[in-house]
């Protein structure tokens, strides 16, 4: 593997919802190069999304901090693009898909026409371009989940994050977004950082798979992915590797879980 | 604790905004007392027994009225509430006096009543009757279907169920109707004095000051104290609302 | 069919209230206090509803007033309610503030403001402005507080300027409960705008109906409450119509998550 300089990286981080309460997550440090994809997972309440959240800025970490190309995070950096796991909330009902997908780009330096065609090519890109005219509550779960991997690929940001995106829908919808998300990760060559609470779905996605222990969340391990791309749902799955892969992070996440 | 003291703070710095903007002379005073003026003027109303009088008298047009709904719009609420063809029934009727002002019908019932108590008492009834009643209605039809249905599965009368289970349940949905009644109330109680004049009353006492030309403060003072009885009657219906139901989930959530 | 014979049974029982009325005051016989239906209804078209001047001399001016003293309400209301909405410390430092101005009922500032302001449209449309306002800042700033946290999270991450924020996310997601507000206003904005026309003025409809009542002309007061009546119907419906349009999204929106 080559060694890519690294675009994003957390160096003790810690998160406390009030100054006397326990951590939510606690000396977390690792780093992400331009370009990975690397998911993040770990038990329930192990502080994922907290993690996630002050990656983006939205939460200011209580110690530690986050650096983006050696510049530390203090607001959301400008980078950076954030698809919720709860995209029926994160979609704005009052308005149609098209204007979803175009309201970040409002304030961009881009001319009207380019930013027209970026709503086009982002909403083409997830394939729902026929749905431009419609509101997202027409819509079904994944087809909204789809605009909203949209808004953030039209952002064209450096790094896309993801909180357990594909955690709300069917079985066949969530292995169609994930190849979706595979296919527009490798066509605009962005680093991605995915935070899941599902083991198969961190190991046929990453490059890398980041497990998270139990509260306070702490780095329990950090597993290399080095299956073959581009990956299949079926043939990728169905490897000795993959299924070796697996088990480890499975066996890692249990001892991560507290002894009950 | 943090809030009372933000609450307190915003209420001192408006007060001494008042005071100073009349006693550096941007304002005339004889438009705008100073506040510490109004706030003596307030003291001085509050404890004659004449302007208690006429406190008085608006409150028993208000109480008066304001049980005369009740009694009426209750019972009314509860029957259109329950009976799906007498609501269809009804709704045109209501639809036609709704949209009415109510302080519309003021002339009508000075040639109808006169100016006394009866023609304020039958105006504020009229004006707090809507809350009441369409409060009634909607709780009565929200608490149904599941209750209801269980009662009857275990043979429970028509009339038992009103009583053990409707009732109970739509209790602070209709108590909720009186209190915005109460307000509603308040304001046509005033509205018709201040029209009609007639019998002791806050208005009554108002318009005769204002022709009068009596200090300015005292029409403040009166206000105030207007104000004053506003948030009283809220104040205690809310205690109540929060006393008589605190089992019922909404009053919580509703904070 | 069911829709159907609900309307009929709403036309039915219209009829025979009007019917009733008719039958009783004609056997009351008592055309001062207790005009016949038809008595009023013709008043009503010849006095109001065919009459040029009367909507020149009379309802235009309450109109006017009326729509200039609510839309202050409407400015102020939504401006005041969006920045107590968004903080919490103005939540605190104004509450008690604005819960005793709401308490105070509107009319009773009516002789004050004659004293101060004259009895001219300014002071009328500032006491429909002033008791009309607290129901839209209250709802305004409830709505704005409350509007879903993802919603916020989402503008925060793609970094939306406060323009766009307030434009685009909050005040849309605040308007069903906007719209709450301005119903109620507007029904307050009638209240006051007839009250006030009838303390102090030269025209107006609350003019027309006191002045009718002072000659004890009953049909000309029977005939002016339902011009009051369908005023306030007609501008209820106007509101109701531009709300539907508003938040289209908001009622398919509420009715999928059912």
């Amino acid at each position: 593997m080559s060694v890519r300089r690294p675009l994003l990286e957390v160096a003790g981080l810690e998160y406390r919802y009030s100054p006397d309460a326990a951590p939510a997550i606690h000396d977390v440090s690792f780093s992400v190069a331009e370009a990975e994809f690397v998911s993040v997972v770990g038990p329930s309440g192990s502080g994922k999304t907290t993690l996630l959240r002050c990656i983006a800025g939205l939460q200011q970490p209580t110690a530690g901090e986050v650096r983006i190309r050696g510049r530390t995070v203090r607001d959301v950096p400008e980078e950076l693009a954030i698809v919720f796991q709860d995209y029926g909330r994160s979609l704005f009902p009052w308005m149609t898909v098209r204007h979803n997908v175009e309201l970040p780009l409002r304030h961009l330096p881009v001319s009207r026409g380019e930013r027209t065609d970026r709503v086009e090519a982002a909403l083409a890109e997830v394939g729902m371009a026929d749905a431009a005219d419609r509101y997202p509550w027409q819509l079904s779960g994944g087809m909204q989940q789809r605009v909203a991997i949209a808004r953030a690929v039209a952002y064209q940001p450096r790094i896309l994050l993801m909180d357990e995106p594909f955690g709300s829908v069917d079985a066949q919808t969530r292995a169609d977004l994930q190849d979706m998300a595979l296919a527009v990760w490798r066509a605009h060559g962005s680093t991605v950082l995915l935070v899941t609470h599902d083991v198969d779905e961190s190991v046929y996605l990453s490059d890398r798979v980041l497990v998270l222990s139990q509260p306070p969340g702490m780095l329990a391990a950090e597993i290399p992915v080095a299956l073959p791309r581009p990956r299949d749902q079926i043939e990728t799955r169905a490897s000795h590797d993959f299924v070796e892969l697996r088990a480890e992070v499975a066996r890692l996440i249990r001892r991560a879980a507290p002894a009950d | 604790m943090i809030r009372l003291l933000r609450g307190v703070t915003g209420a001192a710095i408006l007060f001494i905004l008042l005071e100073l903007a009349t006693r550096a002379d941007l304002v005339n005073a004889t438009y705008l007392p100073p506040a510490s003026t109004i706030l003596a003027a307030t003291g001085q109303i509050a404890t004659d027994p004449a302007f208690l009088g006429n406190v008085g008298g608006t409150l028993l047009a208000w109480g008066l009225g304001l049980l005369s709904a009740a009694a009426v719009g209750i019972p009314l609420g509860l029957l259109l509430g329950s009976s799906r063809r007498s609501y269809l029934a009804s709704t045109t009727a209501i639809e036609l006096l709704r949209p009415i002002p109510s302080v519309a019908l003021i002339p009508l019932l000075i040639l109808l009543l006169g100016r006394g108590l009866d023609m304020r008492v039958l105006l504020v009834a009229y004006a707090a009757l809507w809350p009441i009643l369409f409060n009634t209605i909607y709780a009565i039809r929200e608490v149904d279907a599941l209750a209801r249905e269980t009662a009857r599965a275990y043979g429970l009368s028509r009339l038992a169920i009103l009583r053990r289970i409707s009732l109970p349940a739509a209790a602070p949905f209709i108590y909720t109707g009186v209190r915005i009644s109460a307000g509603i109330a308040l304001i046509l109680a005033i509205s018709a004095e201040l029209i009609a004049g007639g019998g002791p009353g806050i208005g009554t006492w108002m318009i005769s000051n204002s022709e009068t030309g009596v200090p300015r403060e005292l029409l403040y003072a009166g206000i105030v104290v207007t104000g004053l009885l506003g948030l009283a009657i809220n104040g205690l219906l809310s205690a109540g609302e929060r006393r008589l139901f605190r089992w019922h989930h909404r009053v919580r959530a509703a904070q | 069919m069911k829709v159907l014979r609900g309307i009929g049974l709403r036309v039915s029982v219209l009829a025979a209230v009007l019917i009733t009325w008719q039958l009783i005051t004609v056997l009351v016989d008592d055309p001062v206090n207790w005009p016949t239906f038809a008595d009023v209804i013709g008043r009503f078209w010849t006095r109001w509803l065919t009459n040029p001047d009367a909507w020149a001399s009379s309802l235009a001016p309450s109109l006017a007033r009326l729509l200039a003293g609510w839309a202050g309400a409407v400015l102020v209301g939504v401006a005041t309610g969006t920045a107590i909405g968004l903080s919490a410390r103005a939540r605190d430092v104004l509450g008690p503030i604005v819960h005793f101005l709401r308490a105070i009922p509107p009319p009773a500032l009516l002789p004050l403001f004659i004293v101060l302001l004259g009895i001219g449209d300014g002071m009328k449309a500032v006491m429909i402005a002033f008791g009309a306002v607290w129901p839209i800042l209250l709802n305004t700033a409830d709505g704005v507080a409350s509007v879903e946290p993802l919603h916020r999270d989402t503008g925060r991450a793609f970094r939306l300027p406060f323009r766009d924020e307030l434009w685009r996310v909050i005040l849309p997601a605040a308007a069903p409960r906007i719209f709450a507000g301005l119903r109620i206003s507007l029904s307050i904005a009638v209240i006051l705008m007839v009250i006030s026309e009838m303390v102090a003025t030269v025209n107006g409809v609350g003019f027309e109906l006191v002045q009718a009542q002072r000659g004890f002309r009953s049909l000309d007061v029977w005939a002016t409450i339902v011009l009051l009546g369908m005023l306030g119907y007609a501008l209820n419906a106007v509101l109701a119509l531009i709300e539907a349009g508003a938040l289209r999204w908001h009622r398919g929106a509420t009715r999928t998550a059912e």
